[in-house]
């Protein structure tokens, strides 16, 4: 679909991002001559074209709701964009390097806590000092005070997450990018990433919410994109697009 | 160039992920320093935390190999081992531990801190880097081992014992840019990771860990190039010329040491740093 070019100060400009993935697998697929299928055979290897050819703008105060199936492809996007996953064809440019606030990759499981967020943050530029005087600070907002001493292995799923939302979100970023947290940890944890989502966004240029609940887009976005099949279907107001999206799918505004 | 690209042109804005320049991204690296001491030092703890005897392994399995090695080829060696034997080894494994270990983990860098590499955005050269400060507090363990087995070998502590800090200095360059090629090509290879013991084998015989390739070129003058041209052989002979009595090695082989070692980490770097974008991708 033709990119939507409007007035204001482009923040990020997506110019046909393309993301293959090469994986070795053996096996018979269910369908042989399917032409339609995103992963291509060649012998052992499989091509998986993640995306497709993705074009769009992202302007100054945008807050950008990414919606889509399972494997549509908007983590891949997400990736490309942030500069984590090279790519493929195409390119993606912005004022500044996006971060990614994924909650997919781990940390190192077998350490502490707290020496995780000390090993984050120094990642992510702060000074040994700088980390040290916010330390308490994220460990508070993580609401993991009891754990903090315990190696991240013997972490539940959504304490993990939480923790590496906490670290990310104890910096400013002028592109932001969010994939999946406000589903993380529980409904008080949620309300709390929530309100410091949208102080985050207020002092960012622009920000993506990758996310499968329509409610939180809903109240969060101004505009939406949906990909499906690793291709671009719509791009338009929040309301619009996650409207046209539940229709397809059968999914509740309110979920 | 396509309209949205000159649009981006107009509006100022870079390509995410583009490689920054030399300088900025050395820059960088000076900046972001503490992670990488932090890193090694951590990861360090993890590997000493899941057993009992924790950091004394650093020194207690180099301690076997010696003792092992001692028995074995000074047995097979017979009359054709080195001179002052013992002491001839301990600084050979010593200082083979330190390089072979900065091979082995500096290849093993990228790939295994992929879950790093791909949720944050850092110089990925840190990592390397940080591979190697967790191999300088290894080699301060071993030392302690060679500073408490020399003695009671019969050699007796001197002053050109602190000559060994610029020899591992100069060994630490040739080890990091060893460390950084072998990063990348793991990354695109991943076979590699399998063959590295293996290699490290090789250099195990070819270097004179526990035979005098002195001796052995005195014998085979074709060979005579092997003096300068194994740089593993070469830090062993520059180790045992100010550690160990009965090795003197030739004034010359500094200055080999440090060729090898400047050009090997130039290499190293560059051609880690050609490659910055891909390692997102690692694992």
């Amino acid at each position: 679909m033709a990119v939507q070019v409007r007035d204001g100060k482009p923040v990020v400009i997506v110019d046909n991002a393309k993301v293959t993935y090469r994986v070795y697998a053996s096996g018979k697929a269910v369908n042989e001559n399917d032409s339609t299928s995103r992963v291509k055979r060649q012998g052992n290897l499989r091509t998986v074209e993640a995306v497709k050819g993705v074009s769009m703008i992202a302007y100054e105060g945008d807050v950008i709701g990414v919606i889509g199936t399972n494997g549509s492809g908007k983590t891949s996007l997400m990736k490309a964009i942030s500069g984590l996953t090279p790519l493929d064809g195409g390119k993606v440019f912005a004022t500044s390097r996006p971060s990614f606030l994924g909650v997919g990759a781990a940390m190192l499981k077998e350490l502490s806590g707290e020496k995780n967020i000390i090993l984050g943050g120094l990642a992510m530029g702060f000074s040994r000092n700088e980390i040290r005087q916010k330390l308490d600070q994220i460990v508070e907002f993580s609401g993991l005070k009891d754990f903090i001493e315990l190696p991240m292995r013997t972490y539940s799923a959504g304490m993990t997450e939480r923790l590496k939302f906490s670290i990310a979100a104890s910096r400013e970023h002028d592109i932001l990018i969010i994939d999946e947290a406000l589903a993380v940890g529980d409904s008080k944890f949620r309300k709390r990433s929530e309100a410091r989502m949208k102080e985050l966004a207020k002092n960012a240029g622009c920000v993506f919410l990758v996310s499968h609940s329509l409610k939180s887009i809903l109240d969060t976005c101004n505009r939406a994109i949906w990909l499906d099949n690793g291709e671009l279907k719509m791009d338009g107001g929040a309301y619009e697009v996650c409207k046209a999206y539940a229709d397809e799918v059968g999914a509740d505004l309110d979920d | 160039m396509s309209k949205l690209s000159d649009l981006a042109g107009q509006h100022g804005l870079e390509r995410v992920g583009k490689r920054p320049k030399f300088g900025r991204y050395l820059k960088d690296v000076v900046a972001r320093g503490a992670f990488a001491l932090t890193l090694a030092q951590y990861r360090l703890l993890v590997t000493s935390a899941r057993s009992r005897l924790g950091v004394a392994w650093l020194i207690v399995v180099p301690a076997l190999q010696i003792t092992l090695y001692g028995l074995i080829f000074g047995f097979i060696l017979g009359d054709t081992r080195p001179d002052n034997f013992l002491p001839y080894l301990v600084v050979g494994v010593v200082l083979f531990q330190f390089l072979a270990g900065s091979f082995s983990d500096g290849a093993r860098s990228i790939t295994s801190n992929a879950s790093l590499a791909k949720s944050l955005s850092f110089p990925r050269v840190l990592l390397p880097l940080s591979a190697m400060v967790a191999q300088w507090i290894k080699f301060a363990a071993l030392m302690v081992l060679a500073l408490i087995a020399l003695p009671l070998l019969g050699e007796m502590p001197r002053w050109s014992w602190l000559m060994i800090i610029p020899v591992i200095g100069l060994a630490s360059l040739f080890a990091l840019g060893i460390g950084m090629i072998a990063a990348r090509l793991t990354v695109h290879f991943n076979d590699l990771s399998t063959l590295i013991p293996f290699i490290t084998r090789i250099a195990f015989y070819a270097s004179g860990v526990f035979f005098s390739v002195e001796k052995l070129t005195a014998a085979l003058p074709a060979l005579s190039f092997l003096t300068w041209a194994n740089p593993v052989s070469v830090y062993l002979s520059l180790a045992r010329d100010v550690m160990i009595s009965g090795h003197p090695a030739p004034d010359y082989l500094w200055l080999v040491g440090a060729g090898w070692g400047v050009v090997t980490l130039l290499v190293g770097f560059f051609f880690f740093w050609s490659a910055e974008e891909r390692y997102g991708r690692a694992g």
